[in-house]
């Protein structure tokens, strides 16, 4: 009984918060990177007071936002307010349970991942919507309104774009489609070659289904202030800014994981050498791979927000609807095809 | 089979719980003094005169309608994807008229200005 318990309920909160924590972790991280970034893009020094280096002003945010008070505006519905950032977060926490880290790294080896991340990613706009409705607020309304048609019309986009990946990896699981990926000239063996446009369909969907700039059009602060949670104050706006920040990261290692390969070397095949472990990963492949991927996409983010202005939301839904859809159904078709004429030998890698 | 979703299931609820816990933690440590003008709903500074669910623009509507057909498609396309490289040709000229049909129909919508946002 005691050892029953230690396998299926002990040991899994203790893999869970192995991924949690460095998730929270990685998300106070990547706002304080965010504001540095932004702020050298504008000539600033961007954060430097708390902390060496200002590391810690993240954390002191944090801390800034538990001891807010959290205001319930007299209009609003009591229940729904206080379950939509709920809403927001659990989708943005439990995607990662499928997310392999390496080649045993992953807490649910399930073999319909791509299908849970799907159904995940879609969760996300339940609590967009509902915190604008429950908020009661002409701005929060029209906010998660925008936010919700926005997220809702990439996500169509995105959806094709994984199809062509999963035309040439053949398999639904997560580890499975980056060993797909796997073969003797490394880099150009990813996806990402192939399925160039649908990469990056992939990523710009992924920047406007989380809300980011340049489609940013929910936050619009010149116009609808801070969109569908600008009721929301102290711990509960926290949360949304944590769901956010989750969603940001989690793009970018499923870009990474779908078309830069995962964990495997750009150098895999190019170099046989025997060398020790600590060097081995260089060719081999490891998570720190996956993790330079990762970060180098995260940091796109953060370009695009210093690059582009604001897009209009007319110019977003033709983006959406008129561009990425044809573009990804065609590609559907040239990935069929590439897949049956075997000019992507996918799934033969080592 | 299902015991490898058992851990997705725990991981739910870890996230649940990290929320609840924050929320909880917020309205503990933070202070508590509300007073009518705090609570009115945000309207930059004057009152708001009516409810604000009133009603939207019917174009949201329509998005969504078309979102569930176009969502639908793309799920149809899933299986398809996963056995495509067992079955061969026969499933490449199938899901090619399975596409065509799709097109057809965002030709449709899109000739019909459903797609137009001015």
């Amino acid at each position: 009984m005691g050892e029953q318990l230690l396998n299926e309920l002990v040991l899994p909160v203790v893999y869970i918060l192995c991924i949690a924590v460095p998730l929270i972790l990685a998300v106070a991280m990547f706002v304080y990177w965010e504001r540095k970034v932004i702020g050298w893009m504008h000539v600033r020094m961007g954060p430097n007071k708390v902390g060496p280096w200002g590391l810690l002003q993240a954390f002191a945010d944090v801390v800034k936002l538990l001891i807010k008070e959290v205001i319930l505006p007299s209009s609003a519905n009591r229940f729904l307010y206080y379950l939509a950032p709920l809403l927001a977060l659990v989708p943005a926490f439990a995607a990662w349970a499928v997310v392999p880290f390496d080649d045993r790294m992953v807490l649910a080896n399930v073999n319909a991942g791509l299908l849970y991340l799907l159904a995940m990613t879609s969760l996300g706009v339940y609590g967009i919507i509902l915190a604008g409705w429950a908020s009661n607020s002409r701005y929060a309304l029209l906010g998660a309104m925008r936010s919700a048609a926005q997220v809702i019309s990439y996500e169509l986009a995105m959806g094709l774009s994984l199809v062509c990946v999963l035309v040439l990896a053949g398999s639904l699981n997560l580890t499975d489609i980056v060993h797909a990926q796997a073969g003797g000239k490394g880099l150009f063996d990813w996806f990402w070659l192939p399925l160039l446009p649908v990469f990056i369909v992939y990523f710009i969907s992924g920047v406007a289904e989380t809300n980011r700039a340049p489609f940013d059009v929910a936050e619009g602060e010149s116009e609808i202030v801070a969109g569908f949670h600008v009721e929301y104050s102290g711990s509960a706006f926290a949360i949304f800014f944590l769901a956010e920040y989750a969603n940001m990261i989690l793009v970018s290692f499923l870009a990474s994981i779908f078309f830069l390969g995962g964990w495997l070397s750009p150098l895999q095949g190019w170099i046989h050498a025997d060398a020790p472990n600590w060097v081995n990963w260089i060719w081999t492949g490891s998570i720190i791979w996956l993790l330079i991927k990762a970060f180098l996409m995260s940091f796109l983010f953060l370009w695009f927000r210093a690059t582009f202005p604001r897009y209009r939301y007319d110019q977003i839904m033709r983006l959406g609807w008129k561009v990425f859809i044809p573009i990804t159904i065609v590609w559907v078709l040239v990935a069929g095809c590439m897949k049956y004429f075997g000019l992507v030998l996918a799934g033969t890698g080592a | 089979m299902l015991a490898q979703y058992w851990p997705i299931l725990l991981f739910i609820g870890v996230a649940a719980g990290l929320g609840v816990v924050l929320l909880i933690i917020g309205m503990l440590a933070g202070p508590r003094r509300p007073a009518a003008i705090k609570l009115a709903p945000y309207e930059c500074g004057f009152e708001a005169f009516e409810d604000a669910r009133m009603r939207f623009d019917v174009r949201y509507y329509l998005l969504a309608i078309l979102f569930i057909i176009f969502d639908l498609e793309i799920a149809f396309l899933f299986p398809w994807a996963v056995v495509f490289q067992h079955i061969g040709l026969v499933a490449l000229i199938e899901m090619a008229l399975f596409l065509l049909l799709l097109v057809v129909g965002f030709a449709y919508v899109w000739k019909k200005g459903a797609l137009e946002w001015e």
